[in-house]
Protein backbone atom coordinates (compact mmCIF):
# COMPACT_ATOMS: atom_id res chain seq x y z
CA UNK A 1 0.00 0.00 0.00
CA UNK A 2 2.99 2.40 0.90
CA UNK A 3 4.16 2.07 -2.85
CA UNK A 4 0.90 3.04 -4.28
CA UNK A 5 1.03 6.01 -2.42
CA UNK A 6 4.49 6.42 -2.75
CA UNK A 7 4.02 6.42 -6.74
CA UNK A 8 0.59 8.16 -6.54
CA UNK A 9 2.40 11.04 -4.88
CA UNK A 10 5.80 10.73 -6.95
CA UNK A 11 3.64 11.80 -9.92
CA UNK A 12 2.22 14.20 -8.71
CA UNK A 13 5.17 15.89 -7.56
CA UNK A 14 6.58 14.83 -11.29
CA UNK A 15 3.47 17.08 -12.58
CA UNK A 16 3.94 19.74 -10.57
CA UNK A 17 7.62 20.23 -10.87
CA UNK A 18 6.87 20.17 -14.94
CA UNK A 19 3.99 23.20 -14.16
CA UNK A 20 6.65 25.17 -12.00
CA UNK A 21 9.03 24.67 -15.24
CA UNK A 22 6.26 25.70 -17.37
CA UNK A 23 4.70 28.52 -15.85
CA UNK A 24 5.85 32.00 -17.16
CA UNK A 25 4.16 33.27 -14.35
CA UNK A 26 6.24 33.81 -10.87
CA UNK A 27 3.20 33.82 -8.58
CA UNK A 28 1.46 30.45 -10.21
CA UNK A 29 5.51 28.68 -9.51
CA UNK A 30 5.10 29.95 -6.00
CA UNK A 31 2.35 28.47 -5.18
CA UNK A 32 3.60 25.42 -7.14
CA UNK A 33 6.37 25.46 -5.33
CA UNK A 34 4.44 25.48 -2.16
CA UNK A 35 2.16 22.28 -3.53
CA UNK A 36 5.70 20.81 -4.23
CA UNK A 37 6.74 21.17 -0.43
CA UNK A 38 3.41 19.36 1.27
CA UNK A 39 4.06 16.71 -1.86
CA UNK A 40 7.39 15.92 -0.56
CA UNK A 41 6.16 16.82 3.24
CA UNK A 42 3.56 14.05 2.73
CA UNK A 43 6.29 11.73 0.55
CA UNK A 44 8.47 11.54 3.70
CA UNK A 45 5.83 10.98 6.29
CA UNK A 46 4.66 7.71 4.64
CA UNK A 47 8.00 6.91 4.47
CA UNK A 48 7.84 7.25 8.59
CA UNK A 49 10.51 10.07 8.54
CA UNK A 50 7.81 12.55 10.35
CA UNK A 51 10.56 14.75 11.65
CA UNK A 52 12.16 15.69 8.07
CA UNK A 53 7.91 15.97 7.10
CA UNK A 54 7.26 18.29 9.54
CA UNK A 55 10.62 20.31 8.41
CA UNK A 56 9.74 20.09 5.22
CA UNK A 57 5.90 21.23 5.60
CA UNK A 58 6.85 24.36 7.93
CA UNK A 59 9.91 25.61 6.21
CA UNK A 60 8.97 24.66 2.88
CA UNK A 61 5.16 25.14 2.23
CA UNK A 62 5.24 27.93 4.65
CA UNK A 63 8.27 29.79 5.31
CA UNK A 64 9.42 29.98 1.52
CA UNK A 65 6.44 30.59 0.58
CA UNK A 66 6.15 33.92 2.16
CA UNK A 67 9.72 34.88 1.74
CA UNK A 68 8.98 33.94 -2.30
CA UNK A 69 6.28 36.66 -1.99
CA UNK A 70 7.96 39.04 -0.30
CA UNK A 71 10.75 38.78 -2.84
CA UNK A 72 8.00 38.94 -5.67
CA UNK A 73 6.62 42.08 -4.76
CA UNK A 74 10.03 43.52 -5.01
CA UNK A 75 10.43 42.57 -8.81
CA UNK A 76 7.95 41.32 -11.17
CA UNK A 77 5.77 38.35 -11.45
CA UNK A 78 6.54 38.17 -15.02
CA UNK A 79 9.50 35.90 -15.71
CA UNK A 80 12.27 37.15 -18.20
CA UNK A 81 12.37 35.24 -21.46
CA UNK A 82 15.19 33.98 -22.19
CA UNK A 83 15.90 31.94 -24.49
CA UNK A 84 20.06 32.10 -25.78
CA UNK A 85 20.95 29.05 -24.27
CA UNK A 86 18.11 27.10 -24.16
CA UNK A 87 19.78 24.19 -26.06
CA UNK A 88 22.51 23.71 -23.84
CA UNK A 89 20.46 24.05 -20.67
CA UNK A 90 18.76 21.21 -22.06
CA UNK A 91 21.32 19.11 -22.88
CA UNK A 92 23.05 19.50 -19.69
CA UNK A 93 20.37 18.50 -17.91
CA UNK A 94 19.35 15.89 -20.25
CA UNK A 95 22.53 14.35 -19.38
CA UNK A 96 22.53 14.70 -16.16
CA UNK A 97 19.34 12.74 -15.49
CA UNK A 98 20.47 10.14 -17.82
CA UNK A 99 23.48 9.92 -15.27
CA UNK A 100 20.93 9.74 -12.34
CA UNK A 101 18.82 6.96 -13.70
CA UNK A 102 22.13 4.82 -14.66
CA UNK A 103 22.71 5.13 -11.08
CA UNK A 104 19.38 4.07 -9.48
CA UNK A 105 19.74 0.80 -11.23
CA UNK A 106 22.49 0.38 -8.89
CA UNK A 107 20.19 1.20 -5.62
CA UNK A 108 18.77 -1.52 -3.70
CA UNK A 109 15.34 -2.30 -3.57
CA UNK A 110 12.66 -0.05 -1.98
CA UNK A 111 12.63 -0.90 1.81
CA UNK A 112 15.45 -3.75 1.37
CA UNK A 113 17.00 -3.69 5.12
CA UNK A 114 19.90 -5.61 3.92
CA UNK A 115 20.89 -1.94 2.05
CA UNK A 116 23.97 -0.03 3.28
CA UNK A 117 22.49 2.47 4.83
CA UNK A 118 20.63 0.06 7.03
CA UNK A 119 23.83 -1.56 8.01
CA UNK A 120 25.92 0.94 8.27
CA UNK A 121 26.15 3.27 11.18
CA UNK A 122 21.95 2.76 11.73
CA UNK A 123 22.20 0.30 14.06
CA UNK A 124 24.41 1.31 16.51
CA UNK A 125 22.14 4.64 16.67
CA UNK A 126 19.40 2.64 17.37
CA UNK A 127 20.92 -0.08 19.88
CA UNK A 128 22.39 2.70 21.89
CA UNK A 129 20.60 5.29 21.93
CA UNK A 130 18.61 4.05 24.81
CA UNK A 131 21.94 3.09 26.67
CA UNK A 132 23.47 6.43 26.08
CA UNK A 133 21.04 9.53 25.50
CA UNK A 134 17.75 7.29 27.02
CA UNK A 135 15.38 9.48 25.06
CA UNK A 136 12.13 7.83 22.45
CA UNK A 137 13.03 10.07 19.83
CA UNK A 138 15.79 8.31 18.24
CA UNK A 139 16.30 11.22 15.44
CA UNK A 140 16.70 13.90 18.15
CA UNK A 141 19.26 11.96 19.36
CA UNK A 142 21.42 11.36 16.27
CA UNK A 143 20.86 15.04 15.01
CA UNK A 144 21.40 16.99 18.93
CA UNK A 145 24.12 14.34 20.13
CA UNK A 146 25.61 11.93 18.43
CA UNK A 147 25.80 14.15 15.41
CA UNK A 148 25.93 17.23 16.83
CA UNK A 149 28.93 18.81 14.45
CA UNK A 150 27.12 18.29 11.96
CA UNK A 151 23.51 20.36 13.37
CA UNK A 152 26.02 23.07 15.20
CA UNK A 153 27.12 23.23 10.81
CA UNK A 154 23.04 23.59 9.88
CA UNK A 155 23.10 26.27 12.23
CA UNK A 156 26.05 28.05 11.68
CA UNK A 157 24.39 28.04 8.22
CA UNK A 158 21.17 29.37 8.79
CA UNK A 159 22.83 32.08 11.17
CA UNK A 160 25.20 32.72 7.66
CA UNK A 161 22.33 33.18 5.48
CA UNK A 162 20.20 35.44 7.61
CA UNK A 163 23.59 37.65 8.33
CA UNK A 164 24.03 37.60 4.32
CA UNK A 165 20.60 38.59 3.56
CA UNK A 166 20.37 40.90 5.88
CA UNK A 167 23.71 42.34 4.66
CA UNK A 168 21.98 42.81 0.81
CA UNK A 169 18.24 43.85 2.00
CA UNK A 170 18.44 45.45 4.73
CA UNK A 171 17.40 49.54 5.09
CA UNK A 172 18.45 51.10 7.82
CA UNK A 173 15.37 53.26 9.66
CA UNK A 174 15.86 57.10 9.87
CA UNK A 175 18.03 56.31 6.23
CA UNK A 176 16.66 57.83 2.97
CA UNK A 177 13.73 55.55 2.93
CA UNK A 178 12.18 56.85 5.87
CA UNK A 179 8.76 57.64 5.64
CA UNK A 180 6.77 60.06 8.19
CA UNK A 181 3.90 57.31 9.95
CA UNK A 182 1.34 59.36 7.91
CA UNK A 183 2.42 58.34 4.59
CA UNK A 184 2.32 54.89 4.69
CA UNK A 185 0.96 53.05 1.97
CA UNK A 186 -1.87 50.03 2.68
CA UNK A 187 1.28 47.42 2.04
CA UNK A 188 2.51 48.93 5.65
CA UNK A 189 -0.36 48.33 7.66
CA UNK A 190 -1.23 44.81 6.89
CA UNK A 191 -5.17 43.83 6.97
CA UNK A 192 -6.08 46.04 9.67
CA UNK A 193 -8.92 46.97 7.48
CA UNK A 194 -10.58 43.41 7.29
CA UNK A 195 -12.25 42.00 10.36
CA UNK A 196 -12.67 38.43 9.43
CA UNK A 197 -8.80 37.64 9.04
CA UNK A 198 -7.71 39.89 11.81
CA UNK A 199 -10.22 38.59 14.27
CA UNK A 200 -9.20 34.84 13.26
CA UNK A 201 -5.53 35.48 12.81
CA UNK A 202 -5.15 37.22 16.25
CA UNK A 203 -7.37 34.17 17.61
CA UNK A 204 -4.44 31.78 16.17
CA UNK A 205 -1.25 33.39 16.44
CA UNK A 206 -1.15 32.25 20.58
CA UNK A 207 -1.93 28.86 19.40
CA UNK A 208 0.56 28.68 16.67
CA UNK A 209 3.16 29.75 19.23
CA UNK A 210 2.14 27.16 21.83
CA UNK A 211 1.80 24.77 19.58
CA UNK A 212 5.81 25.83 18.17
CA UNK A 213 7.01 25.45 22.20
CA UNK A 214 5.11 22.14 22.36
CA UNK A 215 6.69 20.90 18.99
CA UNK A 216 10.16 22.68 20.44
CA UNK A 217 10.91 20.80 24.05
CA UNK A 218 8.29 17.94 22.94
CA UNK A 219 11.84 16.97 20.18
CA UNK A 220 12.86 14.31 22.37
CA UNK A 221 9.88 12.59 22.50
CA UNK A 222 8.08 12.67 19.17
CA UNK A 223 8.38 14.12 15.77
CA UNK A 224 9.99 17.74 16.46
CA UNK A 225 12.78 20.11 17.67
CA UNK A 226 14.27 23.69 17.39
CA UNK A 227 13.93 23.58 13.38
CA UNK A 228 10.63 23.10 12.93
CA UNK A 229 9.81 25.25 16.45
CA UNK A 230 11.69 28.08 14.58
CA UNK A 231 10.29 27.94 11.45
CA UNK A 232 6.40 27.83 13.77
CA UNK A 233 7.06 30.43 15.84
CA UNK A 234 8.36 32.89 13.22
CA UNK A 235 5.46 32.04 11.53
CA UNK A 236 3.30 32.79 14.11
CA UNK A 237 4.95 36.38 14.04
CA UNK A 238 4.10 36.36 10.26
CA UNK A 239 1.06 36.11 10.49
CA UNK A 240 0.61 38.84 12.87
CA UNK A 241 2.54 40.92 10.61
CA UNK A 242 0.08 40.11 7.73
CA UNK A 243 -2.97 40.92 9.62
CA UNK A 244 -1.90 43.88 12.16
CA UNK A 245 1.22 45.33 9.88
CA UNK A 246 4.74 45.15 10.22
CA UNK A 247 5.29 48.32 12.38
CA UNK A 248 3.03 46.59 15.11
CA UNK A 249 5.05 43.78 15.34
CA UNK A 250 8.83 45.62 15.28
CA UNK A 251 7.24 46.93 18.08
CA UNK A 252 6.72 44.04 20.03
CA UNK A 253 9.43 41.89 18.97
CA UNK A 254 11.87 44.55 18.24
CA UNK A 255 14.62 43.98 15.48
CA UNK A 256 17.56 44.03 18.26
CA UNK A 257 15.81 40.96 19.59
CA UNK A 258 16.49 39.42 16.94
CA UNK A 259 19.43 39.88 16.33
CA UNK A 260 19.98 38.98 19.57
CA UNK A 261 18.21 35.81 18.88
CA UNK A 262 20.44 35.35 15.98
CA UNK A 263 23.69 35.11 17.62
CA UNK A 264 22.26 34.31 21.16
CA UNK A 265 21.29 30.64 19.60
CA UNK A 266 24.66 30.15 17.53
CA UNK A 267 26.12 31.12 20.47
CA UNK A 268 24.19 28.87 23.21
CA UNK A 269 25.14 25.93 20.77
CA UNK A 270 28.79 26.80 20.89
CA UNK A 271 29.33 27.51 23.98
CA UNK A 272 27.48 23.95 24.90
CA UNK A 273 30.24 22.68 23.18
CA UNK A 274 32.19 24.91 24.88
CA UNK A 275 31.35 23.97 27.92
CA UNK A 276 32.06 20.37 27.20
CA UNK A 277 35.52 20.93 26.95
CA UNK A 278 35.76 22.99 30.24
CA UNK A 279 34.11 20.21 32.18
CA UNK A 280 36.61 17.92 31.14
CA UNK A 281 35.69 16.39 27.77
CA UNK A 282 35.36 16.80 24.79
CA UNK A 283 33.75 19.46 22.18
CA UNK A 284 30.05 18.72 22.19
CA UNK A 285 29.86 15.73 24.87
CA UNK A 286 26.97 16.60 27.07
CA UNK A 287 27.71 13.48 29.17
CA UNK A 288 29.57 15.45 31.65
CA UNK A 289 27.16 18.43 31.72
CA UNK A 290 24.67 16.52 34.57
CA UNK A 291 25.10 14.50 37.68
CA UNK A 292 25.22 11.59 35.44
CA UNK A 293 26.20 11.14 31.81
CA UNK A 294 22.34 10.53 30.35
CA UNK A 295 20.92 13.67 32.88
CA UNK A 296 23.82 15.39 31.14
CA UNK A 297 22.99 14.15 27.30
CA UNK A 298 19.32 14.87 28.11
CA UNK A 299 20.47 18.82 29.25
CA UNK A 300 22.62 19.13 26.49
CA UNK A 301 19.96 18.03 23.95
CA UNK A 302 17.71 20.51 25.61
CA UNK A 303 20.09 23.71 25.54
CA UNK A 304 21.40 22.78 21.75
CA UNK A 305 17.82 22.74 20.48
CA UNK A 306 16.87 25.57 22.10
CA UNK A 307 19.94 27.34 20.64
CA UNK A 308 18.75 25.87 16.94
CA UNK A 309 14.98 27.13 18.24
CA UNK A 310 16.19 30.66 18.57
CA UNK A 311 18.70 30.96 15.59
CA UNK A 312 16.55 29.59 13.24
CA UNK A 313 13.41 32.26 14.52
CA UNK A 314 15.61 35.19 14.89
CA UNK A 315 16.86 34.32 10.94
CA UNK A 316 13.82 33.92 9.76
CA UNK A 317 11.82 36.68 10.96
CA UNK A 318 14.80 38.88 10.15
CA UNK A 319 14.49 38.25 6.20
CA UNK A 320 11.16 38.41 6.73
CA UNK A 321 11.22 41.98 8.31
CA UNK A 322 14.05 42.51 5.87
CA UNK A 323 12.10 42.19 2.57
CA UNK A 324 8.49 43.84 4.29
CA UNK A 325 10.79 46.31 4.82
CA UNK A 326 12.23 46.88 1.02
CA UNK A 327 8.76 46.62 0.01
CA UNK A 328 7.66 49.91 1.54
CA UNK A 329 10.39 51.66 1.01
CA UNK B 1 -21.06 -6.13 17.52
CA UNK B 2 -20.62 -2.47 18.53
CA UNK B 3 -16.76 -2.56 16.21
CA UNK B 4 -18.97 -3.65 13.32
CA UNK B 5 -21.56 -1.35 13.59
CA UNK B 6 -18.34 1.68 14.18
CA UNK B 7 -16.49 0.26 11.18
CA UNK B 8 -19.66 0.69 8.88
CA UNK B 9 -20.82 3.72 10.36
CA UNK B 10 -17.25 5.16 9.82
CA UNK B 11 -16.46 3.50 6.29
CA UNK B 12 -19.96 5.39 5.44
CA UNK B 13 -18.80 8.36 6.35
CA UNK B 14 -15.15 8.28 5.31
CA UNK B 15 -17.05 7.49 2.04
CA UNK B 16 -19.46 9.79 1.47
CA UNK B 17 -16.24 12.33 2.59
CA UNK B 18 -14.38 10.91 -0.79
CA UNK B 19 -17.56 11.71 -2.87
CA UNK B 20 -17.56 14.98 -1.78
CA UNK B 21 -14.13 15.65 -2.08
CA UNK B 22 -14.30 14.15 -5.44
CA UNK B 23 -17.08 16.87 -6.27
CA UNK B 24 -14.96 19.68 -4.90
CA UNK B 25 -12.49 19.00 -7.22
CA UNK B 26 -14.52 18.20 -10.32
CA UNK B 27 -16.44 21.83 -9.56
CA UNK B 28 -12.91 23.55 -9.38
CA UNK B 29 -11.86 22.44 -12.56
CA UNK B 30 -15.04 22.51 -14.31
CA UNK B 31 -16.65 25.60 -13.20
CA UNK B 32 -16.15 28.76 -15.48
CA UNK B 33 -15.11 31.83 -13.35
CA UNK B 34 -13.06 32.20 -10.05
CA UNK B 35 -16.12 32.24 -7.80
CA UNK B 36 -18.07 29.73 -8.63
CA UNK B 37 -14.72 27.12 -8.91
CA UNK B 38 -14.11 28.73 -5.33
CA UNK B 39 -17.35 28.40 -3.92
CA UNK B 40 -16.86 24.37 -5.60
CA UNK B 41 -14.10 23.96 -3.97
CA UNK B 42 -15.31 25.06 -0.33
CA UNK B 43 -17.36 21.62 -0.44
CA UNK B 44 -13.82 20.01 0.07
CA UNK B 45 -12.90 22.26 3.32
CA UNK B 46 -16.46 21.79 4.75
CA UNK B 47 -18.14 18.82 4.04
CA UNK B 48 -15.02 16.70 2.57
CA UNK B 49 -12.83 17.38 5.76
CA UNK B 50 -16.14 16.85 8.33
CA UNK B 51 -17.27 13.58 7.12
CA UNK B 52 -13.52 12.02 6.43
CA UNK B 53 -11.88 13.22 10.07
CA UNK B 54 -14.63 12.22 11.61
CA UNK B 55 -14.87 8.77 10.05
CA UNK B 56 -11.00 8.39 11.17
CA UNK B 57 -12.36 9.63 14.43
CA UNK B 58 -14.41 6.85 14.81
CA UNK B 59 -11.68 4.49 13.49
CA UNK B 60 -9.31 5.95 16.34
CA UNK B 61 -11.73 5.96 18.98
CA UNK B 62 -11.44 7.04 22.91
CA UNK B 63 -7.66 7.90 22.52
CA UNK B 64 -4.78 11.07 22.13
CA UNK B 65 -5.88 10.38 18.51
CA UNK B 66 -9.16 11.25 18.70
CA UNK B 67 -8.33 14.56 20.57
CA UNK B 68 -5.52 15.38 17.78
CA UNK B 69 -8.42 15.10 15.07
CA UNK B 70 -11.08 16.86 16.94
CA UNK B 71 -8.36 20.14 16.90
CA UNK B 72 -7.38 19.72 13.47
CA UNK B 73 -11.38 19.70 13.02
CA UNK B 74 -12.21 22.83 14.42
CA UNK B 75 -8.90 24.21 13.09
CA UNK B 76 -10.07 24.16 9.70
CA UNK B 77 -13.83 25.31 10.22
CA UNK B 78 -12.48 28.11 11.71
CA UNK B 79 -9.14 28.93 8.78
CA UNK B 80 -10.95 27.88 5.48
CA UNK B 81 -13.43 29.88 5.26
CA UNK B 82 -11.61 32.72 6.49
CA UNK B 83 -8.51 31.55 3.90
CA UNK B 84 -12.29 31.78 1.20
CA UNK B 85 -13.10 35.53 2.35
CA UNK B 86 -8.87 36.30 1.67
CA UNK B 87 -9.27 34.72 -1.37
CA UNK B 88 -12.41 36.75 -2.44
CA UNK B 89 -11.75 39.89 -0.91
CA UNK B 90 -8.33 39.77 -3.27
CA UNK B 91 -9.86 39.07 -6.25
CA UNK B 92 -12.46 41.54 -6.09
CA UNK B 93 -9.72 44.26 -4.95
CA UNK B 94 -8.03 42.91 -8.30
CA UNK B 95 -10.88 43.80 -10.42
CA UNK B 96 -12.53 40.16 -11.15
CA UNK B 97 -16.16 41.13 -10.76
CA UNK B 98 -18.66 38.21 -9.46
CA UNK B 99 -20.51 38.21 -12.33
CA UNK B 100 -21.99 34.18 -13.18
CA UNK B 101 -23.19 35.13 -16.71
CA UNK B 102 -18.79 35.49 -17.19
CA UNK B 103 -17.12 32.28 -19.37
CA UNK B 104 -13.87 33.20 -18.00
CA UNK B 105 -12.49 35.26 -15.76
CA UNK B 106 -11.64 38.88 -16.92
CA UNK B 107 -10.31 41.82 -15.03
CA UNK B 108 -13.32 44.52 -15.76
CA UNK B 109 -12.07 47.62 -13.76
CA UNK B 110 -12.12 50.95 -16.30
Amino acid sequence: MTIVFGIFLLTLLVITALGIVHTRNLFVAVMLLGIFSLLIALNFFILDAADVALTEAAVGAGISTVLFLGALALTSERERLGTRHRWLSLAVVASATLVVLYATFDKPRFGDPNAPVHQHVAPWYLEKTPEYVDIPNVVTAVLGSFRGYDTLGEVFVVFTAGIGVLFLLSSRRGGANHRPPGERDASGIGLREHVIPRVVGRLLVPFILLFGLYVQFHGEYGPGGGFQAGALIAAAFILYALIEGEDRTLAAVPQRWLNALMVGGALLYGGVGLAGIVLGSNFLDYSVLGADPVAGQHLGIILIEAGVGMTVTGTLLSIFHAFAARDRA
Amino acid sequence: MMDLILDVVSWALLSAGGVFVLIGGIGALRMPNLYTRMHAASVTDTMGAVLVLTGVMLQAGLSLATIKLAAILLFLLVTSPTASYALASAALLAGIKPDAGHAADEATDS
